[in-house]
């Protein structure tokens, strides 16, 4: 191999390095061309020992965990192996002429509409038969597993990129890093990544290269992924973690500056699952409570008393603390049967967030009356704010309508250029507000923030982006209203510094990423962020940015 | 000893959230070691057999709901005993851990 093979860049992710075997992710396996069936006994014969196969090695998982995991290992394990399975994929090879590949398609199908149409506990289990599905195809085709591989042992996860089913089954205790071929600073790998706390790169075309148990060196912080490092490189990026691991637990408490400036430190909620992690983390509340988890993947909305349960048990883990609730972000990529309109050509750009509401606000209505009744029982600190405001007007309805439901604090995201623009009417029409830098770097460039070929344009160090963060921070404390970051932006310790050198008084971001921040903020002065703000802000381009800075800092 | 003729017994849904996963895999499990084959349904309408727990979750039973246990004709007879056990599984709530001893 030559040189300029070992080693791979992209995009990285968090601020650690770490070094281990290269486990892959395989893709799930497109279903081939119908054939015509000579001998039907063969291709039933081979459906059975495919569902066999699947039911065997489900089961072996099964045997290795324990607990409410191994329950739903040998769960599926017994689907897999469900006589009714099996014989309705005969049915269809010897009624219908079916291949092996085909009949097994219809057969899981069959089943997964039926748990689909029962709906609740049922239908989550819909998800286990799509698995059992991929998983036999595979059997039948001869070609490896999908899904996150199990090799047995501590691993460096290589994917095209990962769903969020995936993340959601991801086990931090075997993955020590994550590379991916596709997928930008905001992608759902690079979410994940930050929240577990993994060292990430992601948008590294060269991956597509890596495969099983080739030793890899993932570096985040310099965005490469170094194959079959020396000894002496994986022991240089150990002791580099371990002094990064040191730095990041030396600091405690509330987010201040090396001359007591307070910046809040706080950590973004995307559902009740994460809420134990998020309650014990060294933070001073929640800075974005996403509550789009409360209505996806269901028929209707949610009633007033279950939106209330949920809201109770957020803000009992946070007694004492700040909770700032963002209303339904629905539309876009988050669609909802009862709100969102099925023909938009363009969604990033159409009726999402606030506009929802003012679509529909008994649902704005609904939620507002459940987040305060939750408020009144408990003692949290509870502001709610507005997603996707793009007018003064808008924030002023929002908050309005916030304060007639007794919610004191009612706030804007500030998303889109035109409210960056306008932030001192923004400001003047609510009591907060908090860039949502993600949304903001995809308005502002526009570009898709999902798309990984376009990183450069979504890098959270572009000084346009900068530009309006600025202009926003100025325009609150000319108000005097408090402005928060709640983006990807804020979890990077070196950005965070600029970002207090701009003007914001709060942090939020995934519970991991919160230490280092709160380490780098305790090392610089207050006049030392606003210096590097202005090397930043007046820097060319995002890369010239960043080398700058972190030149400064001595990273 | 053979039953003479179809053996049916009734028995009300008794896990919180109902027939779903859980539940109806520990109740499979008990009608596979059961000495005859048994099918359950809602009675009245068509039964499926009670050791797949596909079918089983298929019927998308809620709690409380009353559903029929039915051993064919011809049956052993010691399988009765079988079918009241079954009966009184599915009345217990699966859904707490620990009830149901494995």
């Amino acid at each position: 191999m030559s040189p300029a093979e070992t080693l791979l860049s992209g995009i990285g992710v968090g601020t650690g390095s770490a070094s281990g075997p290269v486990a892959r992710m395989a893709p799930v396996p497109a279903l081939p061309a119908p054939r015509a069936v000579a001998d039907p006994e063969a291709e039933t014969a081979a459906v059975r020992a495919a569902l066999a196969a699947v039911a065997a090695e489900l089961s072996t998982r099964a045997a290795r965990v324990t607990g409410a995991a191994a329950e739903v290992l040998a769960a599926q394990a017994m689907m897999a192996e469900d006589p009714a399975l099996a014989d309705t994929a005969v049915v269809a090879v010897r009624d219908d002429g079916l291949d092996a590949p085909h009949a097994l398609d219809r057969a899981c199908a069959t089943f997964r509409q039926s748990l689909l149409a029962a709906g609740g506990y049922f239908a989550e289990r819909a998800a286990d038969l799509a698995d059992i599905r991929d998983r036999a195809l595979c059997h039948l085709l001869g070609v490896p597993a999908p899904g996150l591989p199990d090799p047995g042992h501590p691993h460096v996860l290589v994917a095209e990129e990962l769903a969020p089913a995936d993340t959601a089954l991801l086990d931090p205790a075997r993955v020590l890093a994550v590379v991916t071929e596709r997928g930008g600073p905001t992608s759902h790998t690079a979410i994940l990544a930050k929240a577990l706390g993994l060292p990430a790169v992601v948008g590294c075309a060269g991956a597509a290269g890596l495969t099983d148990g080739r030793p890899v060196l993932v570096d985040a912080a310099a965005g490469s992924v170094e194959l079959t490092p020396s000894d002496d490189a994986v022991a240089r990026a150990q002791e580099r973690e371990r002094a990064r691991l040191a730095r990041a637990s030396a600091a405690h408490g509330p987010g201040r500056t090396a001359d007591g400036h307070p910046v809040a430190l706080l950590v973004n909620l995307g559902g009740l699952a994460e809420l134990d992690g998020a309650a014990a983390a060294d933070a001073e509340g929640v800075g974005l409570f996403r509550t789009e988890f409360l209505y996806l993947d269901r028929a209707e909305a949610p009633s007033f008393e279950e939106q209330r349960a949920a809201y109770r048990r957020v803000f009992t883990a946070f007694a004492g603390r700040r909770v700032v609730v963002r209303t339904l972000d629905a539309g876009a990529d988050k669609p909802l049967p009862f709100v969102s309109s099925a023909d938009e050509e363009n969604p990033a750009l159409g009726i999402r967030g606030l506009r929802t509401a003012r679509r529909a606000p008994e649902l704005l209505d609904t939620q507002l009356a459940a987040i305060a009744a939750a408020a009144r029982e408990l003692d949290a600190d509870v502001r709610v704010m507005a997603p996707m405001v793009a007018l003064p007007a808008e924030a002023a309805w929002f908050a309005g309508r916030a304060r007639s439901h007794g919610l004191a604090s009612a706030g804007s995201m500030v998303e889109v250029p035109a409210a960056a623009l306008r932030a001192e009417e923004l400001a003047a029409a609510c009591d907060f507000l908090s860039i949502g830098t993600n949304d903001l770097a995809q308005y502002t460039f526009a570009a898709d923030r999902g798309l990984g070929e376009l990183a450069e344009l979504l890098d959270p160090w572009q000084p346009a982006l900068l530009s309006l963060v600025a202009a926003t921070a100025r325009a609150g404390a000319a108000a005097g209203k408090p402005v928060g970051v709640c983006g990807e932006a804020a979890a990077d310790p070196e950005l965070a510094l600029v970002l207090v050198g701009l003007g914001i008084t709060s942090l939020s971001a995934a519970p991991a990423c919160l230490p280092e921040v709160r380490a780098a903020l305790t090392a610089h002065t207050r006049a030392r962020c606003e210096d590097l703000a202005a090397l930043a802000l007046n820097a060319p381009d995002a890369t010239t940015a960043r080398d700058l800075v972190r030149e400064r800092v001595g990273g | 000893m053979t039953l003479p003729a179809t053996v049916t017994v009734r028995t009300t849904v008794g896990s919180a959230s109902g027939l779903h996963a859980r539940p109806a895999s520990l109740f499979v499990q008990a009608a596979v070691r059961a000495a005859a084959p048994v099918r359950i349904g809602r009675p009245g309408e068509a039964a499926v057999d009670a050791r797949s727990l596909l079918s089983v979750m298929s019927l998308a039973a809620r709690h409380g709901e009353e559903l029929e246990l039915t051993l064919a004709e011809g049956a052993e007879d010691g399988a009765r005993a079988a079918l009241d056990e079954l009966a009184a599984l599915l009345r217990q709530d699966l859904d707490a851990a620990g009830q149901v001893a494995r």
